[in-house]
């Protein structure tokens, strides 16, 4: 069966032990977690998870029964069938100097990016996007020498 | 008034209606065992290994469909619990455990007898807590109660920590709401049923197969009618042993690796597959791509995961059994299905094939364990629970004990545990301390927990226990001389141990028969004698358990050994 | 003891388990993990996990302690107490009213928010921020018809550069 990748969705009560478990019930049956992403609701006692993962259409089926099966999960949503755009945002940190700077501004505003703050010699970047721009936008500025970036994993609604 | 957390837990207990814990005091529960001195209405079991305390409220558990509970200390404690608590998960037993826990503040810093209990069991749990205040304390065990008992049961651990046994909290502040997501909810079953009808009217080698979902769910009584009106014959798993008369013409016995050479074979041919409160565990689909080959299959169980998870369904229902089965039969109104014509050809197959291959044993100048089981089965009339150990004696007790009604096989299924059978036999002589109750054991697996024979003697509960012993770790050793060439690596026993003595010294009696002949005089007296007995049966020590399913093979493919009767 | 947010990275090996082994250190200490992000980096062996906590003083002591232990991780960061930047991003689904275009499209720039899919009743819009200014575009379209919202948990990323990666 066809491999694809998958966001599900999941609301759960926002409790210490919620991560484990959801985090468990993929690991402990051989189920991959490719990006991860957590952050509490309108309602602060619950929080809504984003996983993306890939498998054919069987394993995916697995999983959300699985998590259905926790206790502390409200609800899982397979959001993958919506075709919804799937974002994702990055920040880098990197030299800038005069020489390299309209190098990486061409590549910032290309990828409708933000220079979020900058201090003796280097610059901080923002930049969101889906994953292939992401992708693309990291290898331009990876020529230009990246001292250090931190990425979120993919959301969408 | 002020109550301390000791004093709630309790009061959540007997809202719960627990009156029976088995349990091990210890540092972090003693504020709980003190509280526990001055409680009426509840009756404390001390067993003699932590392992036992949740054998024991299992085994209670399978024999009353009530929720075990059992309690024990931080550290040690909560982690030789482990075991037990995976063998109720395996088997989906509602059980409660209730585990001290070093102080809030001391937690994470490697404090004496400190362990993340939930952290270890939260693969092996259906939930678990770790209660974080006295105000959350009532409401957690209340909780925890309604997670083990509801949907597919399972066990819940709740972790007290000392403080929140000591802190005390107003009367009226005490909440024992139960604050729980709701359940995703389910679609309407009527369509499912109403294609499973169907599929039933169309098919003419119909087999029903079913399983524990039926003896947790409680659908004994429905299972009947509905087999009255589908005129099939009732195979079952391990863990549906009871959920059908084992005495009824169409019971098949029991399917899979060691199930009868007919269950096997009706499965293997049937064009319609039945599977009622079953999960389609390998030990009973062996080869899955070559299951049940010729089958539709119906699928009724209450876990969605277990829904094609293994064998794929072609009407699923997700539903409690009881649920299914009565929504089938209100469906049937009372009339067959299926006519006794439509399948007269079937059932004739089926007669064919058990007089082929019925089960037996060839009768020696030894014991043979099959004849201590047939005997055992005619002198208690089929009305003894019994309880087993794992291995050969467990598959000798599932095939020739006939069991006739529910929660009377009570087995480690789905994880195998050896030294479950004594304090299982145990939790279920306390709920019914006037049923005669047979823990049926192997020379091994009872000394994995014999330490329990004190607590039996201690309370005066008077289980009986059969010693197949053939001084070997049997079932491994059959597997070593089917698939690797009798070689027998560190399965021989070499049983020096006097069962007799073992058993005095408990304070209990103990019997032995070491030639066929002495078999029912010794299960006779055994049976009669007031209080713990231990029975030993030195037995052939090379019989093989007969039929078995090569492993990974079809579930056509079997060994026989001596059985077949005649060509088929 | 006073409870503070605590923001740590984790640079972690890209195997089964990992993340919950590393969600078990914290639930095992009582600890509520607020916000989280795990994604991959640029070598494709290694994960960041970027997580935010409420924790009290032990934390450090605790948790740093206890996540150094774990035979798949590569290194702990806790940016707390030094100059960071955190930032997340919200993707919110707006309910657009025909009279009402005008006034979201002026808000969306005045806020800094990007279009990432729009139908004539229905935009997607996307920003990024601090938390709070990511609340404070949130509260602001309340005043729309707000159908959705997905936050991803925080990123962060020092500013000191003593405490690089690698």
């Amino acid at each position: 069966m066809d491999i694809k990748e998958s966001v599900i969705s999941i609301l759960a009560s926002n409790k210490p032990d919620v991560l484990a478990r959801i985090a468990g019930t993929f690991s402990g049956r051989g189920f991959n977690i490719d990006s991860i992403t957590a952050n509490i609701t309108r309602d602060p006692r619950i929080t809504k998870i984003l996983i993306t993962t890939h498998g054919d259409q069987d394993t995916i089926i697995k999983i959300e029964k699985q998590l259905n099966r926790l206790v502390d999960i409200h609800q899982v949503t397979d959001l993958t069938s919506l075709g919804l755009p799937l974002r994702e945002m990055m920040l880098i940190r990197m030299p800038m100097t005069g020489e390299n700077q309209d190098k990486i501004m061409e590549i910032v505003d290309r990828y409708r990016g933000e220079v979020i703050e900058t201090g003796a010699g280097y610059g901080v970047l923002e930049l969101a996007g889906n994953k292939e721009d992401m992708d693309n936008a990291f290898a331009a500025l990876e020529q230009l020498g990246i001292d250090d970036f931190a990425r979120t994993g993919s959301i969408t609604l | 008034m002020k109550l301390t957390g000791s004093q709630i837990l309790f009061k959540a207990l007997h809202a719960e209606g627990v009156d029976t814990i088995f349990g091990y005091p210890g540092g972090s529960v003693i504020d709980l065992y003190d509280e526990m001195y001055r409680q009426e209405g509840i009756q404390h079991y001390l067993v003699r290994h932590e392992q036992g305390a949740v054998h024991a409220a299992d085994g209670y558990a399978r024999a009353t469909g009530k929720t075990g509970v059992c309690l024990v200390t931080s550290g040690p404690g909560a982690t030789n619990t482990v075991t037990g608590i995976a063998n109720a998960y395996a088997d989906s037993i509602p059980v409660v455990i209730l585990t001290g826990q070093v102080p809030t503040h001391m937690i994470g810093k490697d404090a004496f007898q400190e362990v993340d209990i939930t952290g270890i069991t939260r693969p092996c749990t259906k939930h678990n807590f770790l209660v974080r205040t006295v105000e959350d304390l009532g409401r957690n065990i209340r909780e925890a109660f309604h997670i083990a008992r509801s949907g597919r049961p399972g066990p819940v651990l709740v972790d007290i920590p000392k403080d929140i046994l000591q802190a005390t909290l107003e009367e009226e502040k005490i909440s024992m709401a139960v604050n729980l997501p709701a359940e995703p909810s389910r679609e309407s079953i009527d369509g499912a049923c109403a294609e499973a009808i169907s599929l039933i009217k169309a098919s003419r080698r119909p087999v029903i197969f079913v399983g524990g979902g039926i003896l947790r769910g409680k659908a004994v009584s429905e299972l009947r009618t509905f087999v009255d009106a589908v005129n099939a014959p009732v195979t079952a798993s391990l863990m549906g042993l009871g959920a059908f008369p084992g005495t009824d013409p169409r019971w098949l016995g029991m399917l899979g690796m060691h199930g009868t050479y007919y269950a096997n074979m009706a499965v293997s041919h049937s064009d319609l597959l039945i599977a009622v409160g079953v999960r389609f565990d390998d030990r009973v689909t062996s080869k899955v791509a070559e299951f049940a080959p010729n089958a539709r299959i119906i699928h009724i169980d209450i876990d969605p995961v277990s829904i094609n998870k293994i064998v794929k369904a072609h009407v699923s229902i997700i539903s409690d059994c009881r649920e299914a089965l009565q929504r089938l039969n209100t469906m049937a109104g009372g009339r067959v299905l299926l006519s006794e014509d439509q399948t007269r050809d079937w059932l004739d197959q089926i007669t064919k094939w058990k007089r082929a291959v019925p089960l037996g044993y060839c009768r020696s100048d030894k014991i043979k364990p099959q004849c201590v089981i047939e005997k055992l089965y005619e002198l208690t009339k089929g009305q003894a629970i019994i309880t087993t150990e794992v291995g050969q004696n467990q598959m000798w007790a599932a095939q020739f004990y006939h069991f006739d009604y529910p929660d009377t096989f009570i087995s480690s299924g789905g994880l195998g545990t050896m030294g479950f059978g004594l304090p299982a036999a145990i939790g279920a002589q306390v709920a019914f301390p006037d049923r005669t109750v047979v823990d049926i054991a192997g020379d091994g697996s009872i000394q994995m927990n014999i330490q329990e024979l004190a607590t039996a003697v201690h309370y005066n509960l008077p289980v009986k226990v059969v010693i197949l012993n053939n001084s070997f770790l049997g079932m491994v050793r059959q597997w070593q001389e089917m698939f690797y060439g009798k070689r027998y690596s560190q399965t021989h026993m070499k049983q020096t141990l006097d069962f007799v003595k073992l058993a005095e010294a408990f304070g209990a009696v103990g019997l032995r028969a070491t030639k066929p002949e002495e078999v029912e005089d010794v299960l006779r007296k055994g049976l009669e004698t007031p209080g713990v007995v231990m029975m030993d049966f030195q037995v052939e020590p090379e019989e093989q358990v007969y039929p078995m399913v090569s492993p990974g093979a079809a579930l056509t493919d079997m060994k026989l050994g001596n059985l077949r009767q005649e060509a088929d | 003891m006073s409870m503070e947010e605590h923001t740590i990275t984790i640079l972690v090996k890209n195997e089964p388990g990992v993340l919950s082994r590393v969600a078990g250190v914290f639930s095992g200490r009582g600890y509520n993990i607020k916000t989280l992000c795990v994604a991959p980096t640029a070598n494709p062996e290694i994960s960041r996990i970027t997580l935010t906590s409420n924790a009290d003083a032990d934390f450090t002591e605790k948790i740093k302690k206890q996540l150094d232990k774990l035979v798949d991780i590569v290194d702990v960061l806790d940016y707390t107490g030094e100059r960071f930047l955190k930032r997340e991003m919200m993707l919110l689904g707006l309910k657009i009213t025909p009279g009402r275009h005008a006034e979201a499209l002026q808000a969306l720039n005045t806020l800094g928010c990007r279009i990432v899919a729009m139908r004539p009743d229905y935009y997607i819009i996307e920003t990024s921020g601090s938390r709070s200014e990511n609340d404070a575009v949130f509260q602001y379209f309340q005043t729309f018809d707000v159908e959705m919202m997905n936050r991803t948990g925080c990123i962060a990323i020092p500013l000191n550069p003593k405490n690089d990666p690698e």
